[in-house]
C-alpha cells in the first residue's frame, strides 16, 4: 500500500460557510484500495469533505488530487467518484435494475455489457429476484445494497459512503457491516467510509482520520487510536474513558508519576518521555481498571497504581456490569465482564469499600492543551 | 406495499364524509350532463324553447364549417398546453429550489392576477395588443421570421404547415397583419392566463421532489440537463398530467378570449355554443356542440389510459421475461 499512499490526497484544503469554518486546512492522503474511514461527531465537517471530493461543494482553498490529477474544479459528472447518500436517493421512478444501470448507461456501454455487469451485481449484492422492483418496495437493508451497488458497478475510482448504516437498525446494520467488509474485499475499490459510530469505523477501516471541529485530530490504525489517542478528544470521543487531569512530578525511567487535584498520584508510562512539570491528561479505559473488595494480591508487583474507594453505582448492562466509584475526589467507571467465577467471590454491592487498580501501562497520557 | 388496497365498501363514517360531495356531483355534474344530452334529441321551436324529440339536431350537426372548428379548437388547446407546460415547469423548478420564505411569496404573486376580474384583464389585454403597441412590433417579427423559414417550401407542404397552425396562411402586411383579432392573441393570452393552472400542480410535485436525486445522478455522471430530463421529469409526471388536464380542459371550452381578441379568424367551439345558445337560441343545437366537444375532450383521456395500460403490460412482459433470464443465469453460475 505504501507504493500507492498518494493515490487520493487532501492537500490543506478549507471550506467555510459564512464565519463557519467546515473544513480546517486539512490535509491527509489515502492509499490505492484502502478502507479509508471520516470519523467525528456530527457536524464535524465529514459530510463537507465528502462532498467536495463528489465535487458537489468547491474548497476555498487547497487542492484535491486523484491519482496524480488535480480534480478540484472538476464538475461532479466528470470524476469517476460515486456516492453512497446517507438517504440512499435511489431513483424512484425506475427498477432496481434501471438503477443500477444509470451510470453504464450513461457512459454508452454496449447493451450486452450492460445486462452482464448490472446482473453481476445483483448477484454480488443478492438481489437478482428483486431486480424489477421498484425501490419504494425495497426494506431499508436492502435498498442500501442497491445503492451500493450502483455506485459500484462502472468501477469508480473511489466509493464515498456517508453514514450508510445509520437508517439501520442494530442487527441490520451489523450484518451490513460484514457485507460491506466482503464488497470491499470483492471489488478492491478504495472506499471512503464517512460515520459518527466509532464501532463502525474500528471494525472496518484499515486506517481512520478522527475529525473534530473541521480539524483532523489523529489519522492511525484503529489499534493505535483506541490504545494511544492523540488528543484528549479523540481520547474521550473513542470508547469510554476516566479522565484525570494534573501534572508529572517526577520521572523514572520509562514511568511517571502524575499529581493532580482530588486524587492521589498516580503512575504511568511516559513513552512520549514528558518532562516534569507538564500538564497532562491521563486517560485509563474502564475495561483496563480492576474492582476487588480485598487488595490486589501482592504479585502484581509494587509498582501498580491501588485506591480504596467507594462504590457509587453499579449498573448492569449485558455483557458487562459497570462500577461507578468514588476515589478521591474523582468518580471513575470500572467495567467487569461477567462469568462463572465472578460468582464465586464475594459479591460488590452499593456503598462497599472496594480497591480499584490498574497497571501504570494501562494509563495513556496526553498533553493537556 | 399492501397499504393501497382498499376496503371495496368504505364503512359507515367514510359515507358520512363523502356523501356531501358526492350529492353534488351528482346533482350539478352528473344531472345536467345528461339533460343536455337529452336537449341533442330534442328539436328547437322559434321562441327559443326545447321541441319534441326528433333527431333533427344531430342531422343539422352535419355543418361544413365545424370540423374545421373543432380541429382548430383541439389545435390551440394544444399549443397552449404546449406553452403552459414548457413555461410552467422551469417555473415550478425554480420556486420548489427557493427558500421557504421566497417560494410563498412567488407562489403567491403568481395567484395575484386573481384577484381582478378575468374579463377586466382581458380587456387590458386588448389595449396591449393595441396595432401601435411594442407587441404589434414583436408580432410582425415572428411573422416576418415565420414567413422566411417555411416561405421556400412547396405549396403542399405549406398547406400542411398551415393546417397544423405552424404557417401562416397568407403573405405578410403590416397594415392588415395584426396581432389583435388574430390566433397569435388567443393563444398569447390564453397561455398567460391557464399558466397559473399549469404552474401550481407542478409545484406541488416539484416541492416533494427529492433534489438529492439530482446530485446522485449527477453524481453518477449525468450532465445538468440529463439529470432534469430523466430524474426531475419523470418524477413529477403526476403534477405534469393534472397540470395537462387543468389547462387542455378548459382550453377546449373558453370562448371569451378568442371572442374578444379572436376576431373573425380564431373562431373556437366555444364561440359557436355561444352563439348558438343565445343568439340563434338554440339550446338542442348549442348541447349538440358541447356534446362533441365533450367527447373530443374525453378521446384524448381514453386513449391516454389505454396506452399507460399497454404500457404496464408490457412492462409486466418484460419483467417476467427479464426475471427468467436472470434466473438461468444465475443456475448456470451456480454450476460453475
Ligand atoms: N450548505 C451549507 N451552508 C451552511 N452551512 C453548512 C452547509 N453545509 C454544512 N454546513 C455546516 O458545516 C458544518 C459541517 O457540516 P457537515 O459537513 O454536514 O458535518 P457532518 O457531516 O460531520 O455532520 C455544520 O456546522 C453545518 O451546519
Ligand atoms: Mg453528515
Amino acid at each position: 500500500m505504501d507504493s500507492n499512499g498518494e493515490f487520493l490526497v487532501f492537500d490543506h484544503v478549507t471550506k467555510r460557510f459564512g464565519a463557519l469554518t467546515a473544513v480546517n486546512d486539512v490535509s491527509f492522503s489515502v492509499g490505492k484500495g484502502e478502507f479509508f474511514s471520516l470519523l467525528g461527531p456530527s457536524g464535524c465537517g465529514k459530510t463537507t469533505l465528502l462532498r467536495m471530493l463528489g465535487g458537489f461543494e468547491r474548497p476555498d482553498s487547497g487542492r484535491i488530487y486523484l491519482e496524480g490529477k488535480d480534480i478540484t474544479d472538476l464538475a461532479p459528472n466528470q470524476r469517476r467518484v460515486h456516492t453512497v447518500f446517507q438517504n440512499y436517493a435511489l431513483f424512484p421512478t425506475m427498477t432496481i435494475w434501471d438503477n443500477i444501470a444509470f451510470s453504464l448507461r450513461l457512459a454508452k456501454k454496449p447493451k450486452a455489457e450492460i445486462e452482464e455487469r448490472v446482473d453481476a451485481m445483483l448477484a454480488m449484492i443478492q438481489m437478482s429476484e428483486h431486480a424489477w422492483k421498484y425501490p419504494n418496495q425495497l426494506s431499508g437493508g436492502q435498498k442500501q445494497r442497491v445503492a451500493i451497488a450502483r455506485a459500484l458497478v462502472d468501477r469508480p475510482q473511489v466509493l464515498l459512503l456517508d453514514e450508510p448504516l445509520a437508517a439501520l437498525d442494530l442487527k441490520l446494520r451489523q450484518h451490513m457491516l460484514l457485507e460491506l467488509d466482503t464488497i470491499h474485499d470483492q471489488v478492491g475499490i478504495t472506499f471512503l467510509y464517512v460515520t459518527h459510530d466509532q464501532g463502525e469505523a474500528m471494525s472496518l477501516s484499515d486506517r481512520i482520520a478522527v475529525i473534530n471541529k473541521g480539524k483532523v485530530e489523529q489519522l492511525d490504525g484503529p489499534a493505535k487510536i483506541y490504545e494511544a489517542p492523540a488528543t484528549r478528544f479523540v481520547a474521550s470521543f473513542i470508547g469510554d474513558t476516566n479522565f484525570f487531569s494534573g501534572e508529572i512530578v517526577s520521572t523514572e525511567g520509562d514511568y511517571c508519576t502524575i499529581e493532580g487535584e482530588g486524587f492521589p498520584a498516580i503512575r504511568a508510562y511516559n513513552d512520549k518521555q514528558l518532562k516534569v512539570g507538564q500538564k497532562v491528561d491521563l486517560s485509563v479505559r474502564p475495561e483496563k481498571i480492576r474492582v476487588t473488595l480485598q487488595p490486589p494480591p501482592p504479585e502484581k508487583g509494587a509498582s501498580i497504581n491501588v485506591y480504596p474507594s467507594t462504590v457509587q453505582d453499579i449498573v448492569y448492562q449485558g455483557v458487562y456490569t459497570k462500577y461507578w466509584i468514588k476515589s478521591g475526589d474523582q468518580r471513575v467507571a470500572a467495567l467487569k465482564p461477567h462469568s462463572r467465577f465472578l460468582l464465586d467471590q464475594e459479591p460488590i454491592t452499593w456503598n462497599d469499600e472496594v480497591f480499584v487498580w490498574w497497571h501504570p501501562d494501562d494509563g495513556y497520557m496526553v498533553e493537556a492543551q | 406495499m399492501n397499504d393501497n388496497k382498499r376496503t371495496r365498501f368504505p364503512n359507515r363514517a367514510e359515507w358520512l364524509v363523502t356523501a356531501p360531495s358526492f350529492l353534488w356531483l351528482a346533482l350539478f355534474f352528473a344531472v345536467p350532463a345528461v339533460i343536455v344530452l337529452a336537449f341533442t334529441f330534442h328539436g328547437h321551436d322559434a321562441s327559443g324553447g326545447v321541441g319534441e324529440w326528433s333527431l333533427s339536431t344531430w342531422r343539422e350537426l352535419v355543418d361544413p364549417d365545424y370540423p374545421a372548428i373543432v380541429w382548430n379548437t383541439l389545435r390551440i388547446s394544444f399549443e397552449v398546453t404546449l406553452w403552459s407546460i414548457v413555461l410552467a415547469v422551469p417555473c415550478a423548478y425554480a420556486i420548489a429550489r427557493m427558500s421557504p420564505k421566497w417560494r410563498s411569496i412567488v407562489a403567491g404573486s403568481i395567484m395575484l392576477p386573481f384577484w381582478t376580474s378575468f374579463v377586466v384583464r382581458v380587456f387590458a389585454w386588448k389595449t396591449m395588443l393595441h396595432p401601435d403597441g411594442w407587441l404589434q412590433a414583436c408580432y410582425l417579427v415572428f411573422l416576418r421570421v415565420r414567413e422566411w423559414l417555411f416561405g421556400w417550401l412547396p405549396a403542399f407542404l405549406q398547406k400542411a404547415l398551415v393546417l397544423l397552425g405552424v404557417a401562416s396562411s397568407g403573405p405578410v402586411d403590416p397594415a392588415t397583419s395584426t396581432i389583435l383579432d388574430s390566433e397569435a392573441a388567443v393563444v398569447l393570452v390564453s397561455v398567460y392566463t391557464f399558466l397559473p393552472f399549469a404552474i401550481m400542480p407542478i409545484y406541488t410535485a416539484a416541492e416533494k421532489f427529492d433534489f438529492s436525486l439530482l446530485e446522485a445522478a449527477r453524481d453518477l455522471g449525468a450532465k445538468n440537463f440529463y439529470a432534469f430530463r430523466k430524474i426531475f421529469i419523470p418524477g413529477i409526471r403526476q403534477g405534469l398530467v393534472s397540470a395537462v388536464l387543468m389547462v387542455f380542459i378548459p382550453a377546449i371550452g373558453s370562448y371569451v378570449i378568442p371572442q374578444m381578441l379572436g376576431g373573425t379568424d380564431c373562431v373556437l367551439i366555444g364561440n359557436k355554443i355561444f352563439m348558438r345558445a343565445i343568439q340563434n337560441r338554440n339550446i338542442p343545437h348549442a348541447s349538440a356542440l358541447a356534446t362533441l366537444m365533450a367527447v373530443s375532450v374525453l378521446i384524448p383521456i381514453g386513449l391516454s389510459m389505454w396506452w399507460k395500460k399497454r404500457q404496464d403490460s408490457r412492462d409486466r412482459r418484460r419483467l417476467e421475461e427479464q426475471t427468467a433470464r436472470l434466473m438461468t443465469s444465475s443456475m448456470e453460475g451456480g454450476v460453475q
